[in-house]
């Protein structure tokens, strides 16, 4: 790469390679870096990586596996960052094939967490030369990691002027290793920022090049502190250049099978995107209005269900607001095109104070997170609230979910504004949220206790200020340590357990059964639910492993889909993933064996999380607000149906109760409900009561290793 | 802006279009890589697909190959085609083709040499003067 006329960065570690391609999907070597020791290497990918663990998230599981302790700390340098995007990443023809998932211990939950991430970073690691990055130790001072594909060349270097914050850290990387535009195009940064710095809920962003807009734009690994481990090991930014991209990239099996595949979708999303979820102009905001319309949208930290101004924040707002005519697709060829931008905003607040800038999104989860849950319903607050989450490497998601907590905190007489150095931090107060958030970048103030995280603000706030421990237990929503995602589950019980018996805590990547249970009562019983909780969970985990993007599976539908035998599972686009799978790696596949796929990592997670100390029933353990009314309000605003359950599957007579009698009544039934729920799932997923994988369960899927069953056997 | 057109009444539906557009673009005779397709719909008429420039492709490109020329036709930059075919699946006309021996699809651009060799004069260069404001795009 040219050198211009800036100080040349002082090169702590170099290793040189051959460039290799792609073939069927794989380079069939990983990178590791360790930032302790200034050590580059190659790994070989194993077949037993390939065949049990496939790539992605598989990949990224069993590498952290091999390279921690029982007892490794999110922030002990032996716990690892690693990325990979899977055979299937970095197909230009099908829809959403760019997808890229990331791995590390994380510093909310203790235990993995595994984030889904768009960019280009992982499709270009891979033409780089790269199936997976694997970030190991930390550096003594801040650096960035270079990956030069073309110039066959992995470095460590020093970068004490490089700034931290993506926006700026972006731009100085683009001025300092790029000439002309075409070196932009298949360059990719990864990055979090000071707010990853200072709380635990840092994320990642993946840059891309938007040719049309001629700047770089950002997709986030949102969930579970990872940017702040990026933070932790003192790494300013990853940066990936790659050749060019072409069709045959992977070096595909059978790329006219893929060709065929790519066109139909693209015709289909050409065809009925308009009239269905129109993701090509509002993104994920069309869920706002449908998710309010069902009493779904959390509100007020979850409390109710809809607002009358939700529809100030809905899709027909940011239709208007995103910038028209442009390919808003994350990896080339996706077509559903939902990564939305608002050109030209001009933020009121903070170092970007009166500088336009192009903000991503919003997104649902953001609109749901910094929006509703927090009683703000401005878009203008909401694009803000995003832009600065981004640039400072913060999860949307966490802060919303954690700052809905603190607001209620507020309202219910726990905190006060001598509490919160004078932020009158009410639901709806958007000035003060955007306050928080800036010392939360900061770790000022209250920022600080606020960037913790709600388990450890809930133990705060009973040490410190004197809480009532049950109550904030009941409206903290968080599980395993991690903040709920945007969706009020507390009307369906499958998605209690959508959300509950996750492996990485509460969010909706693993299962999205709302519609299925709550809506459409498809599946009533326990054992229906479990099926659900099976099913559901594998397939989602799937696109996780090979590169895909969950969307362009069910946010479009073929025209006949409702005709089908299970249009829930919407058979036409499984059979398309088969054929692109098969189409990529030469291996064949039917429908079922993606579950076998997907049970095979799944269950390897769950014994990892068992073998750093959780992992076991009680770590399924969900707070009250996300399975029933934790307060009496909460319970008048929907007394009539709560009143009828009391009735029909309790047989009471809520006359003659008063209101806390019948929320007792209901919670008692609610909570049993759930931990019944566990039973049938577990046993459903050949897992013993107390959720520890069976040794038979690990034998069928083939991961019975030695050190593996060790980690259960404990428990059997 | 001159574009390609057709007149169905004189169409004989012997094909040589399709031979001579494969020949001089791809120097071999397959109508599957022509960029004029002539099809019989069970109709009295037959009917032929081939781009009519209308642009449609140019927006959905994510990397800027698609492009439209001086003489207002529209161009493919094989340099920065990335094979992903959303043109092919998002032309309302059905008239981007894509073939399994070429990584980046092909289309009609009014080049003139089927015109040439019609045995019936079906086929025509006519001038579409007005260039701002092309066919607009209509459901296939």
């Amino acid at each position: 790469m040219t050198e211009k006329t800036h100080a040349p960065r002082r090169v702590l570690a170099e290793f040189t390679y051959e460039l290799a391609p792609a073939q069927r999907g794989y380079t069939d070597q990983t990178l590791y870096v360790n930032l302790s020791d200034n050590t580059i290497s190659a790994r070989p990918v194993t077949d037993v990586m390939k065949d049990k663990f496939i790539g992605g998230r598989g990949f990224g599981l069993w590498l952290l596996w091999h390279a921690v302790e029982d007892d490794t700390k999110w922030d002990d340098p032996e716990n690892e960052i690693i990325i990979s995007t899977g055979p299937c990443g970095g197909t230009t023809q099908y829809p959403g094939s760019g997808k890229s998932l990331v791995v590390s211990i994380s510093p909310l939950t203790d235990v993995v967490i595994d984030s889904n991430v768009g960019g280009h970073f992982g499709p270009l690691l891979k033409f780089a030369g790269w199936d997976a990055i694997e970030i190991q130790g930390k550096a003594e001072e801040d650096v960035i990691v270079v990956i030069d594909g073309p110039g066959g060349r992995v470095t460590i270097e020093e970068a004490p002027d490089a700034p931290v914050d993506t926006y700026p850290v972006n731009h100085w990387l683009i001025e300092q290793m790029t000439e002309k535009e075409e070196d932009r195009y298949f360059m990719s940064v990864v990055s979090a920022g000071t707010g990853a710095d200072n709380t635990r809920m840092g994320c990642l962003n993946f840059s891309y090049y938007d040719r049309k807009r001629k700047a770089p734009r950002f997709k986030q690994a949102g969930r579970g502190g990872i940017g702040t481990v990026l933070r932790d090991k003192q790494v300013k930014a990853l940066v990936v250049k790659s050749p060019p991209v072409r069709s045959d990239s992977n070096h595909p099996a059978d790329p006219e099978r893929i060709t065929r595949v790519g066109i139909k979708m693209h015709k289909e999303i050409h065809d009925y995107d308009d009239v269905q979820c129109r993701m090509r102009h509002g993104g994920t905001s069309y869920l706002v209005q449908i998710m309010n319309d069902h009493d779904l949208l959390p509100v007020n930290n979850y409390k109710y269900g809809s607002h009358p101004d939700a529809p100030k924040i809905n899709s027909t707002v940011w239709e208007e607001r995103f910038a028209k005519g442009l390919t808003d697709g994350c990896w080339y060829g996706c077509t559903l095109s939902c990564t939305h931008a608002v050109d030209g905003f001009v933020p009121r607040t903070g170092p970007f104070k009166g500088q336009p800038v192009i903000v991503d999104g919003p997104e649902y989860e953001t609109l749901g997170g910094v929006g509703s849950n927090c009683g703000i319903f401005d878009p203008d607050d909401i694009v803000e609230m995003n832009f600065y989450c981004d640039n400072y490497g913060m999860d949307t998601i966490s802060f919303g979910t954690g700052t809905a907590f603190v607001m209620e905190c507020y309202e219910a007489g726990i905190l006060d504004e001598e509490k919160t150095g004078g932020l009158a931090l009410h639901f709806g107060n958007a000035d003060a949220a955007l306050e928080l958030l800036h010392q939360m970048a900061h770790g000022e103030g209250f920022g600080k206790i606020a960037g913790q995280g709600i388990r450890r603000m809930k133990q705060h706030f009973v040490e410190a200020f004197g809480a009532d421990p049950q109550f904030v237990q009941d409206i903290g929503m968080e599980a395993k340590g991690l903040e709920y995602s945007e969706y009020v589950t507390k009307e369906s019980l499958a998605q209690q357990g959508g959300y509950g018996l996750t492996n990485k805590g509460p969010q909706h990547d693993e299962a999205w059964l709302i519609f299925m249970d709550q809506v459409n009562n498809q599946i009533p019983t326990f054992e229906d639910k479990a099926e659900a909780l099976h099913y559901y969970p594998m397939f989602r985990t799937w696109f996780g492993l090979c590169g895909f993007c969950k969307v362009i599976w069910n946010d479009i539908l073929p025209p006949d889909n409702a005709e089908t035998d299970e249009p829930a599972k919407v058979p036409e686009h499984v059979q398309n993933f088969v054929d692109i799978f098969s189409g990529v790696t030469g291996r064949e596949v039917t429908k079922e064996d993606l579950i076998t796929m997907s049970e095979t990592v799944y269950n390897f997670q769950r014994v990892f999380n068992i073998r750093l100390g959780h992992g076991r029933r009680d770590h399924d353990d969900i707070p009250y607000r996300s399975v029933g009314p934790v307060t009496a309000e909460e319970y008048e605003s929907r007394a009539e149906r709560y009143d009828k359950q009391l009735q029909e599957l309790l047989g009471l007579d809520p006359a003659g109760m008063s209101t806390e009698e019948k929320m007792a009544a209901l919670r008692e039934h609610r909570e049993d409900q759930y931990e019944r729920l566990k039973d049938a799932v577990y046993a459903r997923r050949g897992w013993t009561n107390d959720a520890v994988p069976k040794v038979e369960t690990l034998k069928k899927l083939g991961i019975d290793f030695p050190d593996v069953v060790a980690v259960v056997e404990k428990y059997l | 802006m001159k574009v390609l057109s057709y007149d169905p009444e004189l169409c004989v539906g012997c094909c040589v279009c399709e031979e001579t557009c494969s020949e001089t673009w791809f120097k071999v005779v397959d109508s599957e890589k022509s960029s004029i397709r002539i099809q019989d719909d069970g109709q009295t008429l037959l009917h032929a697909t081939f781009c009519n420039q209308c642009g449609a492709c140019i927006e959905v490109c994510p990397t800027e190959a698609l492009y439209r020329d001086k003489r207002g036709i529209v161009r493919l930059r094989k340099k920065l085609c990335v094979g992903c075919l959303s043109c092919v699946g998002f032309c309302p006309y059905g008239a981007m083709f894509h073939h399994a021996d070429q990584e980046e699809p092909f289309k009609c651009i009014a080049c003139g040499k089927c015109v040439a060799e019609c045995p019936n004069e079906a086929l025509a260069i006519v001038d579409i003067t007005d260039i701002e404001s092309p066919p607009p795009p209509q459901p296939a």
